[in-house]
Formats: structure tokens, sequence, C-alpha cells
């Protein structure tokens, strides 16, 4: 053991278990809690050698908020609004995969226009979700212009979901049976006029950033996640579909009204960081059609069910929703007891799965590109934790 | 008593430096925050002042009344001692600089040998204030502003080399006269490949994107100046614009014809010059991502090492025939 | 459908490195987007929902349309709305006159009442703790007469927790006198 003359550089708990194991003449370093690339309080313990990483250890719980055990005392409703805060970058997704679970167990039947109502604004959160992905990305990578570009197109994606759902961020927005507001003329046009803009932005992006030399230099042959890896640690999402595998829930499995629309499922079969990156810009695009062709076949009709029960109290059983969120597959397994309350609420967080193979992927490889592998991640803390 | 007029001379000069060095730390501040801002389309500092114009101030004497604060296990005199050996040797590089045709600090025939020579000494304050820091994120930006500096320096010195075999003299107002006023007289058109070169040595030496690697915020969360506080951090800060300067002045110097211009040739063409260049730098700074450790080594040791010495050798052969 | 990331050549890369400087470049000359708050503020606030408010009855703007029957209170995730509810005999019909006193002695007067008197709830206060709410709208969502709606009120600051501690009903009865007066 070191001999330190300080006593508050001897470390916390992990520190000293990660020390343990420390090879000689390393430098060990904590990136995080407080770190400006790990976005959020993610803590990564790393033994350095010169600027290559021998060990990385990731180190979580600093936004644990027990997301699950406040599932076993709210009632199911009020845990709708606990869904917003789960992954506060694509919160409606989340909100979709508890209503479903939900209505798998209450055997609800969704009126068609709800489920075109969901579609819209879930792939036009998926869309503010990529932006602030590739601003906060870019920023990690050093380029500071990107983000606020990507911010000011967010920015009226939001103010058009605010003119439904009224918030701008956390949505609590769909409801079990269907969404909790029907469409405006404002949000539909607003929504029309939105997609022709950003399939403006999109090229201008590739001029600034895709097609930068810089840029390509710093993601290219980075963080290679092999097929192997993705399935060993249950990578989902726009990671996996980087490593040359085409699987989406929304093509899989399609639920929803997900199967009449026609889009493509991006996927790259370099399994680096550029390839990942190319999947959420080209999402991007495929969200703007999926957006456009459910707006030109919105039907008319309710967005509710006529006959909602006055309480929620599922009948025994439990019931798995999964949807297809910005960072991969969102499931959540709730169990019911026959009361108001559920008896058991289990996340799958996304990003959990993520995380887990930056040990592995991050063996032997510069701290600068440590910086690059952890953004095309896309993490989110506040899931990961949950 | 009898005090040479020499010592007279460059006191008043060292007086107007200090001066030259305070203001233009303002403007650029000012001029870098505006340009991110109208770049990313806002508007950038706004509310003090007019146009926000006072935002410098505000921002130097929030500076100056900061707390400055050292850890616990640093060393204390290096600590110190690392930001005024930043800033200290800018007075001296600045001395030799003809900003007009007799606006010179001091004549001096081995002008771009001092410059180079007290450039060099920065590499040392960084190295020290990473060290003494005690902190590991500093270290290690001191270990890459050294691997960065010293690599750099290299082909910027070969760039200016073959300057100095052209003109056949070390001393920039000699250098100056050699240049015509018009651009096509500017030796930037004989020696487009050194300009080059040079440029990108000089944003890497004085560690701007996308060569801030010293301080790469997503990295190191500072580099080398994790630690400071207060003054301390803000004689870093000024150094680093001063240095800004100084290889802009240099560049003027030696490529784009001095003082000398269309018209009247005086001061004016020097400073406008030198603020063109200094705009491309932030320009540049506001649109790229930042370069990877050992790409940035290897665009030093594999592209313009080699593109230097050739530029060398095919001017020492011009200059013989 | 799998795909091949695209390969750039050295000099497609250096050409890439100008298109850049012209992107921010051209953005540079592009007019502001940003909202310079003070002076002006965002105009898309119609729709934005806040905290909660009561909505006054059509014919009587002065009472709020709430039965009290206390469904908000039990749907919020945070428990922060809290009725103040008071009792009231009220004479029966014919006399279409409450008591003028209530106070201490109502709870002994309900109960010793004749069974011709009616003990009348009143709404004195709708109080919401805005510290704790979370703006998932399930008051609104629950209310069975419609008597709550989101305010638009998004410019909120203060310097104590108790400033956020709202009672609605006396929201509601300024915000109508100051419509009718003004």
């Amino acid at each position: 053991m070191l001999h330190y003359a300080h006593e508050q550089l001897q470390g916390d708990y992990y520190t000293r278990a990660f020390q343990a194991g420390a090879q000689e003449d390393t430098l060990i370093i904590n990136m995080g809690p407080q770190h400006p690339s790990t976005h959020g309080v993610l803590r990564i313990i790393l033994e350095l050698h010169g600027e290559y990483i021998l060990r990385a250890e990731p180190v979580l719980g600093y936004v644990h908020r027990m997301q699950e055990k406040m599932g076993e005392v709210k009632t199911y409703p009020q845990y709708l609004a606990n869904m917003g805060r789960v992954d506060y970058l694509h919160a409606l997704a989340w909100n979709w995969a508890y209503v479903r679970a939900v209505e798998q167990l209450l055997e609800l039947e969704v009126p068609e226009r709800a489920e075109y109502v969901r579609v819209i604004t879930c792939e036009l959160n998926r869309i503010t979700s990529h932006l602030l992905w590739w601003g906060a990305y870019l920023l990690d990578l050093g380029a500071f212009t990107p983000i606020m570009y990507g911010f000011a197109d967010r920015e009226r994606a939001m103010d058009l979901l605010q003119i439904i759902t009224g918030s701008r961020l956390t949505y609590c927005y769909y409801t079990f049976g269907g969404v909790t507001a029907d469409l405006t003329p404002q949000f539909i046009d607003g929504t029309k006029d939105f997609c022709k803009y950003m399939r403006t932005r999109l090229p201008m992006y590739k001029d600034l950033v895709t097609d930068n030399m810089i840029l390509r230099h710093r993601v290219d042959d980075i963080g290679i996640i092999s097929v192997d890896m993705a399935r060993r640690y249950g990578v989902t999402g726009p990671n996996l579909r980087g490593s040359g595998v085409e699987h989406d829930l929304r093509r899989n499995t399609p639920y929803s009204i997900y199967d009449r629309f026609d889009f493509e499922i991006p996927a790259y079969e370099e399994c680096d960081a550029l390839a990942r990156y190319l999947v959420r810009m080209d999402e991007m695009e495929q969200s703007i059609s999926i957006i456009e062709q459910a707006i030109q076949s919105l039907p008319e009709g309710p967005v509710m069910p006529p006959k909602m029960p006055k309480v929620i109290k599922p009948p025994k059983g439990e019931a798995y929703g999964e949807v297809e969120g910005a960072r991969g597959v969102i499931g959540i397994h709730v169990i019911s007891d026959g009361t108001a309350t559920p008896y058991r609420i289990k996340l799958r967080a996304p990003s959990f799965s993520n995380l887990s193979l930056f040990a592995e992927v991050s063996k032997g490889i510069l701290l600068a590109d440590a910086v690059s592998i952890l953004g095309s991640l896309d993490l989110v803390i506040p899931e990961i934790d949950r | 008593m009898n005090i040479p007029p020499e010592l007279i001379h460059i006191s008043i000069a060292l007086a107007a430096i200090a001066a030259f060095i305070g203001l233009n730390g303002l403007v650029l501040v000012y001029l870098e925050r505006k340009v991110a801002g109208f770049i990313q389309r806002r508007p950038g500092p706004y509310e003090v002042g007019p146009w926000g114009l006072l935002q410098p101030v505000a921002d130097a004497v929030k500076l100056v009344g900061k707390q400055l604060v050292r850890p616990k296990v640093a060393d204390p005199w290096l600590y110190w001692a690392a930001p005024l050996l930043s800033f200290t040797p800018i007075f001296l590089l600045f001395l030799v600089i003809p900003f007009g045709p007799t606006l010179t600090g001091m004549e001096f025939n081995y002008g771009l040998l001092l410059i180079l020579a007290f450039t060099g000494l920065n590499v040392l304050a960084l190295c020290l204030a990473g060290w003494s820091s005690a902190n590991k994120y500093s270290l290690l930006g001191a270990a890459r502003s050294v691997a960065q500096s010293i690599a750099y320096e290299i082909p910027l010195l070969l760039a200016v080399l073959a300057i100095a075999f052209q003109f056949g003299t070390l001393n920039l107002t000699e250098m100056v006269h050699q240049q015509g006023p018009w651009p096509w007289q500017w030796n930037i058109m004989f020696q487009p490949l050194a300009f080059v070169i040079y440029f990108l040595c000089a944003i890497a030496e004085t560690n701007r994107a996308p060569f801030d690697l010293p301080e790469a915020e997503s990295e190191l969360t500072a580099g080398f100046h994790t630690e400071y506080s207060g003054m301390a951090f803000g004689l870093f800060f000024l150094a680093e614009y001063a240095y800004i300067i100084v290889v802009s002045c240099v560049a003027v110097v030696l490529f784009l014809g001095g003082w000398q211009g269309p018209g009247a040739p005086g001061f004016w063409w020097f400073l406008l010059k030198v603020y063109a260049l200094i705009l491309v730098i932030i320009w540049i700074r506001w649109t790229y991502p930042r370069v990877r450790f050992d790409q940035l080594l290897n665009i030093n040791w594999k592209w313009l090492l080699p593109l230097a010495l050739v530029n060398l050798l095919l001017t020492l052969i011009f200059v013989k025939i | 459908m799998i795909k091949k990331t695209p390969k750039q050549s050295t000099l497609q890369g250096i050409k890439s490195l100008f298109v850049g400087l012209k992107v921010t470049g051209r953005n540079f000359v592009m007019p502001q987007i940003t909202t310079h708050y003070p002076r002006k503020e965002v105009d898309n606030l119609a729709t934005y929902r806040g905290h909660v408010d009561l909505v006054p009855k059509e014919d009587d703007p002065m009472t709020s349309k709430c039965i009290l029957c206390g469904q908000c209170a039990k749907a919020c995730p945070s428990n922060c709305i809290e009725l103040v509810i008071r009792k009231e005999e009220v004479e029966p019909p014919p006399d279409e006159e409450a008591q003028p006193d209530s106070g201490s002695k109502e709870e002994a007067t309900a109960k010793s009442a004749p069974k011709k008197k009616k003990v009348k709830r009143i709404l004195d206060a709708f109080m919401l703790n805005y510290n704790l709410c979370s703006l998932c709208g399930q008051c609104v969502q629950t209310c069975p007469v419609d008597s709550l709606e989101f305010s638009t009120n998004s410019y909120l600051a203060g310097f104590t927790r108790e400033e956020f501690i709202f009672d609605l009903l006396e929201r509601m009865r300024n915000k109508q006198k100051a419509s009718s007066s003004g």
C-alpha cells in the first residue's frame, strides 16, 4: 500500500480497491464524477501508462434515485411522471414503454389516431435526443460550434412538442390507452415545416462535421465493438447497428403501427465510433421520413379509448413493454398483484448495457480515444443509475 | 546622474509594450467572444456596457479580485513562479518587433533569433505549472505541452530559417524593407509553403484549437492550469493571448510585408494585418474539432518537418542561383 | 441495410477543412437566432403548461368549479395539493342564507344540528406546493368537473420556498378581479 502524506489523497473505497491491482509506474486518475466529458455524474477510474489506458472501471450510482422502488409505492398513473425523468433525452420512449406494459395488463385497445400521435411525437423526440448527442459529442471532441447549431434546431422540435405536451424536456404525455392531448393544426403545420427545415440542416451538418478530416481521424477505427462483444454485453440501439447488426425493434418486432411505414434501418459494418456516428445521423433522416409519412396518413378519431376504468387496477399478472429508444431497447417489466400499486417494476435501461462494455473496449487505447468512445456510446447517466 | 539614452528608450518601450499587451488582451478577449457568438448565431457579450464592450474589463476585475488558491501539497515556489515565467518574457518579444518604419522598441540585428529563443521559455513555464500543481490532470497537460511545443518548434525554426536565408538577415526591420507595399511584392508570394508551415506551427505553439491539447477540457479538464485561480490563471491567459499576437506579428513581418501597404505605410497597416491573422486563428478555433495527441505529432514529424526541409533546400538553391 | 462507412482521401479531407470554414463563415454573417430575454420574450408561452390553476364558474367568476372531491390530491404523485375545507351549516333551501358565523363551534353545531340543516363544505383555500410539483398533469386529468387547468406562468423566481406555496383560490380571485377591473 502506498503511503500518502495527506489523508485526502488516499481516495475512497473504489479508488483503493482499484489501486490494489495497479502495476508499477502507472498513474491512477479519476475521470469524474465531475468531468466535462462524462455528461453528468459518471465516474471512471483509469489506470494510465503515459497517455495509454491500461484499465478502466466505471463507478455508478451518483444519481441513483430509486426509480424502481418508487414504482412499488405509487399507483400506476402516479408513476407515469417518473418515466420522463429516467432518460430525460428520450422521455417519450420511456413513457411509451411503460404505458405499453400497463396496456398489456389492462388489455386496452389504443385508438388508431393515438398510435399515430405516439409515433410522430416519439420520433420527434428521437431527433431532439440525437441532436443533443451530436452537439455534446462534438463538444467532447473539441468543436464548440456544432452544439449551438444542434441546440438551435432542437429548440424548434421542442417548441413543437411543447404545443401538445406542454413541457419541453421531461414529458408526461402518453397515458394508458392513448395520449393526453390531441394534435393541433398548429403542431401539424409546424412539424411539416420542421421536417423540411431539417432536410436542409442535415447536409450542413455533413459539411461542417461529418466530412471534416479532423473528426474523421478522431472517430475512424476507434473503439471497435465487435458483434460478439456487443452480444455479450447486451448492447442495443445505434451502438449495435454500428456493429453491423440490423436490429431495431421498430422493424424486428414491429410494435404499434411501425409496420405501416417505409423506412430504413441504417447499419454500418465497421463497428467503430464513426459507424455509430453515421448510424445516428442516418437515423435522424429516417425519423423525419417516418414523421412525414405518419402526418400524411394521420386518421381522424379519438385519442383515448371510449371506455376507461376510473381506477387503474390491472388484474394479477405481469407484462413486459419494450420500445426502441434513442439509445436502444427500453424494456419495462411490470408485475401486478391486483391492487392499484404495482408489485414490482423493473426498468431495463439501454445505457447501462452500453456502458458495461467500456471497461473492455478501452483497454490499451489513448485517453483522448476514451473520450471519443464514451461520447459515441451516447450515455445518459440518470438512465444508467435509475 | 548620467542615464544612457538607450536605457530611457527601452524603458519607454517597455512601458508602451505593457500597455499594448494589456489593451490587446482586452480587445482579444472581446473579439474572440464576439466572433464566437456571431459564428454560433448569438450576440456574445452583450450586457456590460454598450454592445458588451466593458465585458473584458469586468472579467479582468473579477480575475484580480479572486482569491489565489494553492493546493496544500503544491510546491509553493514553483507554483507561483510558473505564471510569472510564462508572462515576463513577452516584454522582450515585443521589444524587437517593428510596428512601423521607426516604431521599434530596440533595433537589434538578431531580432528574429531573440523572439524564437524567448518563445521557447513558455514551455518551461507550462512544465513547471503542471509539475508543481500536484494534480494529475495538470501533469498530463504539462507532459503534452512539452512534447507538443518541442516538436513544433523544429518545423517552425526551419520555415523561418528559409526566410532568413532568403533575406540574408535576422533583423526584422531589414526584412520588411526588402518587401514591397503591394500584396504581390510580399514574401508570401515567394514562400507560400513556408507560410503554411509557419502558420500551422504557430497555432500549435500557442496551444490554440485545433491543437489545444495541453488544455483539452474534455480530456484533461483544464490541463496545466487546472489548479490556478484568480490572476495566476489570468497571467497564463494573458500570456496565451500575447503569444498569439507575437506569432501573428512575426508572420506579418516575415510574410505579409510588415508595415508596408498600398498608400501610406505605417503601423496601421501592421495592426490591420495582425488582426486579420488573429481573426483567422479565431475562426479556425470555432470551426474544427481537436486533433488527437498522436495525430498532432504525426502531422508534425511526418508532414511538416519533411516539407519544411524541402522548402529550406529549395530556398537555398534559389538563393545560390 | 448494412452499409460501409464512406472513406475519405487526404485531398478530400483538406478540402473539407475549407468547406467547414465556409459553413461557419456563412453563419457568421447570418442573423442571430437568440431571444434577448429581459428585452424580448419568447412567443410560444401560450402552449406552456406550468403549475395548475383553478377554473372559475361561468356564472360566478369568484368561485371555482371545484366540488371538493379531493381526487386531485389523491392522484398527485408528490402530495403537493392540499384542500382547506370549511364546514358550514346551511339553512334548509327556503331560507337560502348561510349562517354568517362558523369558526370554533362549527363541529359542535354540526353534530347537534337538527336534521333539517345541511352541512355545506366550502373551499377556503386550494394550496399547491409548487416546490414538489413535477408538472405531470395527473390532477388535471383526474378532475371530474374540469376545475383545474394549466397556467402559462413560466417566469417564476423567488428567494424562499414559501413563495412557491400558492393558494390557487386566491390566485384565481385576484386574476378575476384584475380582468374585470382592467
